[in-house]
């Protein structure tokens, strides 16, 4: 899995909020894709010198109010907002998708899954745009198995504006029907915003970064970023 | 001044909690034909002035204590 040693190594910062648990294990798969990955601590109000920056998994301020409704207001969040708003890239991964909703950088909200029970599995999803920063490893239409754990992953947007998103390619991955692991409208599992910079998804790429845990496909999400990070780190040198 | 916040999933909104309820109390033996659970906030404000702090208030739940997209709000100012 380990990549070539010789292609320069984007600096990929990792976001621990308070009740982050995801955070570990995102700097880890980072690190087997050929990043310089490292964790950035919530209440720092300026980000160090990154070409990308992602925000993990887990339960940040224990989910109060509403997942994310908290995290949203972290010291850390002004730099990640005006480094989207700078065109870099930015990918939040569940809990991250969910404080990413909350802060308006991407369309919708997450909400408590449909059968109210926590959902821990690996679930088949649809590639349905592999032209964003996240997917160009992806081709359109290609199947990935990914594992979500989450309670609150069903995406909701209004459902008389879900076509204009669609149509401008901003729904990424779609759970396949029949797997909708929490009643996502339109089986949503991933969104991109209008700009293409900033995504959240609700499966776990970074736990499906070696086949001994079931699935490498995360490594194709994942190592699509590491590619966008490395491009923008060209351009800045 | 306590101003009293009434957060509620927005009609049209599928509320599974709700319906979870609902179940529960139609096995107690219930009939209740829609259940919908929202949040109650309880703020205690130093304003003094009623319509001042029903502004106040409304900016809070637009700004934190409520998704627009999924609930509405109301608000109880006593003094």
């Amino acid at each position: 899995m380990t990549e070539s040693a010789r292609a320069p190594r984007p600096r990929i910062g990792v976001v621990t909020f308070p009740g982050s648990n995801d955070d570990r294990d995102a700097v880890h798969a980072f690190g087997l894709l050929g990043a310089d990955a490292r964790l950035v601590w919530h209440a720092e109000e300026e980000l160090p010198r990154l070409d990308a920056v992602v925000l993990p998994g887990g339960f940040s301020y224990g989910d109060y109010l509403r997942c994310g409704a908290i995290a949203r207001f972290a010291p850390v969040m002004h730099a990640v907002a005006d480094f989207a708003a700078d065109g870099g890239p930015v990918l939040g991964i569940c809990n991250g998708f969910q404080v990413l909703c909350e802060a308006g950088l991407l369309p919708g909200v997450l909400r408590p899954n449909a059968s109210l029970s926590f959902v821990c599995r690996d679930v088949p999803l649809r590639v349905e745009n592999a032209r964003t920063p996240f997917t160009t490893r992806c081709e359109a239409g290609q199947r990935l198995v990914i594992s979500v754990k989450h309670g609150e992953g069903c995406w909701t947007y209004p459902e008389d504006e879900l076509e204009a998103l669609e149509a401008s390619g901003q729904i990424v991955l779609r759970y396949e029907p029949e797997a909708n692991p929490n009643g996502s409208l339109a089986d949503v599992a991933g969104v991109v915003n209008a700009a293409g910079n900033v995504m959240g998804l609700m499966p776990h790429p970074e736990h499906a970064v070696d086949p001994l845990l079931g699935s490498p496909d995360g490594c194709l999400i994942l190592g699509s970023l590491v590619d966008a990070a490395r491009a923008r780190m060209a351009v800045a040198a | 001044m306590r101003a009293t916040v009434a957060v509620r999933p927005k009609p049209g909104i599928l509320d599974p909690q709700g319906e979870a309820v609902r179940g529960s109390l139609k096995h107690l033996g219930f009939e209740v034909t829609e259940t919908r659970v929202g949040r109650l906030v309880e703020l205690e404000l130093e304003a003094t002035d009623p319509e001042a702090a029903r502004r106040e208030v409304e900016r809070m739940c637009e700004q934190l204590l409520a998704n627009p997209l999924i609930e509405t709000f109301d608000i109880e100012i006593a003094t």
